[in-house]
């Protein structure tokens, strides 16, 4: 990348720790937090683990004025606004949403934008069920006559839809984590919404990244957020393949585990993974804390097959493609060959197959010296926690980057220095991305 | 590495809308002022308050794919429309016969969100409400859930799926990315696209979006809002864009996929250009979630941005006296709110030059497509600058004086006594306050 842009605040927010210091702390004790769902009884279904967010509540990290607004935020916008309040606070950033900030710095708004990954949000089963069961005909299904306001089975405002609140729509529109986030902090520069499933973070990264070289913005809050913890959509994630049957187990971390031929699949998470990120020129003039350099970004599109509604598919490649590109451009655009780089973390969500193409696509790349380098995965840790992955990916690499330490239980035992990190994904659709992280000048 | 500011050409647009799918035919009833809406047939919607739409009629996937269609016979409407459209955009662009650099070419959309899959999805909500104790039982739930709802019906809901589909049909690997920025997306999508290319990511883009949100939880989201027009009287008029009488937008659906494309890319396959793309700017309202900031100014802001890039100064005009912005597509929903600030926006760039900038929704004739509006709002643009003529406002006969623009009312504009239109602007504002213009110029080397 040309002009340097820089990581200056971090947010995670995941089932081992709500913010960078106890999310640090967990990573370096090795602790791992999957255990069976709380937000809902999810005892029906075949994965019942999760890495879940617990003891945060919204009203803590919003601006009092704001609190009402809480009312209409999913899950994942929740998880969002709170990464983003965590990471603009370990930036020393004052925005209207820092009210409880006494000093820090308080910038342009107009050249401060916002990029955060997102999921298909599901819409809140309780809350719709409650209204659909109100326009049931005579077979008990559902009815679309009884549905409307028209209806003369029902008296108006009593019709089936009206059970819905008025902006019920706006909860669950996925560019909702950023519009509440811009609002929050009185954000007015470039703001995308990016969905790319576990790839969404870094895709948002990277692009976010690239708003802030071509000068279209001074700083950005940039990563992304995710919650599948609901009916419908643990659900989906269920029926994409990717989950463990849990059966009995309590503890997550004997079911799922990264590259084992005998992983029993992955489990789930939640998290907000938000960062702040900077031009260097502005993080230096403000006096930041840096914690490391994006030098490195690359997008590309696995070939398919990678899901099953297509249907002439070849046999699959035990290389994932798209992924082994995504690396190759991010190498390149950093200007780093694979032996510069000293620690990779990949998704590694514990499906047989896909980790052994994601394997693949990272021999492709780094070849004989895999063995080497250090390797670290989240999923096995906080779970698969989608949208929000890439940001706590980040926020793990920009901490090994700026402490010169590496969490406990990684593959490898530690190099003399880190310079370089590399961050990628693969995702559901064949979506990739890879991030290049080094070492601040 | 210094990154190589690439020039980004347009060669090759396709799109699925309400008024049909070829280019010339659509074209021409845009400039007829015909519409497209008629009572919803997708399902029931008798009883709503809106019950009417603009819905995309006799649509195969085998008539634009033949034999290929089979192959992505899973897919959601949306997808389907996305898969159609991008069929003829890479026809139009000549990359059938001259395939490109597969892992330099990329895709980027605003595609939506797929259809629900109502029997099973209905079931299971009914299932599992316990009416004793008023509240969702999630075992009773997941339970029905597990015995009617299908994986693939599930799993293409997921709107980046849309993109793989394309992926699948093309053969491209570069940068892949979706983006959901509501009705903004997929002017967001063209816009983030033409930067890839301009700073050398990738040689060519499809570029667009697609969504179908004509399904009952869709159209009930807006009803909710009190967002569409309830002129169920009349609905053939009901979109009347900057009309006192406005009431609110009517539902479209469909898909708008173009082809950018690097100057030099273009120029060594000896392409047709067809446009450029001067200029893109994107703006947060950081205000409400529900309202647009009353002075339009994060609108105001994105147009600003795209002009600066394109280096087009709003308030010069050229020798004749003619403002250098000869057209503008209209967010223009038909929304009492949109239209006002959508238009206090433009006079505030604009200034006094701003009475004399054509401003025009086509939304008035094939309603609101959601996240394809701005893919296929800018394709008019491109129209606009390969013919010379501009698309009129449909159904606008009393001007609210809070718009007070030149809308181009009811009637097309013929230009080329003038010169025709060397550069357009095209505007997509989404809730939450995102704002996205694209800035087009008339391709000159």
């Amino acid at each position: 990348m040309c002009s340097r842009v820089v990581i200056t605040g971090l947010g995670p927010v995941c089932s081992i720790g709500i913010g960078i210091e106890p999310f640090w702390q967990a990573l370096l004790d090795g602790r791992s937090a999957l255990s069976p769902i709380e937000a809902f009884d999810a005892s029906g279904y075949r994965s019942k683990l999760a890495g879940e967010v617990r003891e945060v509540k919204i009203r803590d990290f919003v601006p009092k004025s704001y609190r009402k607004a809480t009312k209409v935020m999913a899950r994942d916008t929740e998880l969002a606004v709170i990464a983003a309040k965590l990471a603009a606070q370990d930036a020393g950033l004052i925005t209207r949403g820092s009210e409880d900030a006494d000093e820090g710095f308080a910038p342009d708004l107009t050249r401060i934008g916002c990029q955060i990954g997102a999921g298909l949000i599901a819409a809140d089963t309780e809350e719709l069920s409650r209204a659909v069961v109100s326009a049931q005909d005579d077979a008990g299904k559902f009815s679309m006559e009884k549905w409307g306001t028209e209806s003369n089975a029902l008296g108006t405002g009593e019709s089936g839809m009206n059970n819905l609140p008025p902006l019920w729509l706006l909860k669950y529109l996925p560019n909702m984590l950023a519009c509440h986030v811009t609002i929050i902090h009185g954000l007015e520069g470039p703001s995308n919404t990016i969905m790319g499933a576990e790839a969404s973070a870094i895709l948002s990264i990277g692009e976010s990244a690239r708003v802030i070289e071509r000068g279209s913005a001074d700083l950005c809050f940039t990563g992304g957020a995710e919650s599948r913890l609901n009916p419908l959509g643990l659900l989906r994630w269920d029926y994409s393949g990717r989950l463990a049957d849990t059966g009995e187990a309590t503890d997550g971390s004997t079911i799922t585990k990264p590259y084992d031929p005998d992983s029993k699949g992955g489990i789930i998470g939640e998290a907000g993974g938000m960062l702040i990120i900077e031009n260097e020129h502005h993080a230096k003039a403000r006096d930041a804390t840096i914690y490391a350099e994006i030098t490195g970004f690359g997008a590309a599109q696995t070939p398919p097959p990678v899901f099953p509604g297509i249907l002439d598919q070849p046999d699959p490649d035990p290389i994932d493609r798209g992924l082994e590109a995504a690396i190759e451009s991010a190498l390149i655009d950093a200007n780093l060959s694979q032996a510069d780089i000293d620690l990779i973390m990949p998704m590694g969500i514990g499906v047989p197959n896909l980790d052994a193409m994601e394997l693949g696509a990272l021999r492709s790349v780094f070849a004989d010296r895999l063995d080497q380098i250090p390797r670290i995965t989240l999923a096995d840790r906080v779970g698969n926690t989608m949208a929000g992955h890439g940001g706590l990916m980040a926020a793990a690499g920009a901490m090994c980057l700026a402490s010169q330490r590496l969490p406990a239980n990684s593959s490898q035992s530690q190099p003399d220095t880190i310079n370089h990190v590399l961050i990628c994904s693969g995702s559901l659709g064949g979506q990739s991305g890879a991030l290049v992280l080094s070492k601040p000048q | 590495m210094t990154p190589k500011k690439q020039r980004v050409v347009i060669t090759g647009m396709g799109w699925v809308t309400p008024l049909g799918t070829d280019i010339d035919n659509v074209w021409n009833k845009l400039l007829s002022a015909q519409g497209a809406i008629g009572p919803v047939t997708r399902f029931d919607a008798s009883t709503c308050a809106t019950n009417f739409a603009a819905e995309v009629k006799n649509f195969t996937l085998t008539d634009h794919l033949g034999d290929r269609a089979h192959v992505h016979s899973a897919a959601g409407l949306g997808t389907q429309f996305a898969l159609a459209a991008t069929k003829t955009a890479w026809t139009m662009a000549g990359l059938d016969t001259t395939p490109p650099n597969l892992k330099r070419t990329g895709i980027y959309l605003g595609a939506g969100e797929g259809v629900l899959d109502y029997p099973p999805y209905m079931a299971a909500n009914i299932a599992g409400w316990d009416s004793q104790a008023r509240k969702l039982d999630s075992v009773a739930w997941i339970a029905k859930a597990y015995e009617g709802m299908n994986p693939i019906a599930e799993i293409e809901q997921e709107p980046q799926l849309t993109l793989t589909h394309i992926a699948a049909e093309l053969g491209t690997m570069g940068p892949t990315l979706n983006c959901m920025t509501a009705c903004a997306a997929s002017t967001q999508a063209i816009g983030e696209a033409f930067e890839i290319i301009r700073r050398g990511d990738a040689d060519i883009m499809v570029a667009g979006g697609c969504h179908s949100m004509i399904h009952p939880l869709g159209m009930t989201g807006f009803m909710r809002l009190t967002a569409m027009s309830t002129r169920r009287d009349d609905p053939q008029t009901a979109s009347r864009p900057f009309d006192l009488s406005r009431d609110g937008f009517v539902m479209g659906e469909g898909a708008g996929i173009i082809i950018l494309e690097s100057l030099e890319s273009a120029k060594a396959r000896k392409a047709n250009i067809l446009a450029e793309v001067a200029g893109f700017g994107s703006t947060a309202d950081a205000y409400r979630i529900t309202d647009i900031h009353p002075d339009g100014k994060g609108g105001a802001g994105a147009i600003s941005a795209a002009l600066a890039q394109a280096g087009i100064d709003p308030n010069a005009t050229d020798d004749t006296g003619r403002p250098l912005v000869h057209y503008i597509s209209a967010h223009g929903t038909g929304t009492q709110e949109n239209d006002k600030t959508e238009s206090n926006g433009i006079r505030s760039v604009f200034g006094k030059l701003a009475t004399q900038v054509p401003f025009s929704s086509i939304k008035s004739m094939m309603g609101h497509l959601i996240q394809a509006a701005g893919a296929v709002e800018l394709m008019t643009c491109i129209q606009a600058i390969q013919t010379g003529i501009l698309p009129p406002t449909a159904n606008l006969n009393n001007l609210d004086p809070a718009c007070g623009l030149d809308h181009i009312p009811n009637k097309p504009r013929d230009e080329n006594h003038r010169g025709g239109v060397d550069v357009c602007l095209s505007n997509s504002f989404g809730f939450g306050g995102q704002n996205d213009t694209l800035c087009l110029r008339k391709y000159k080397d």
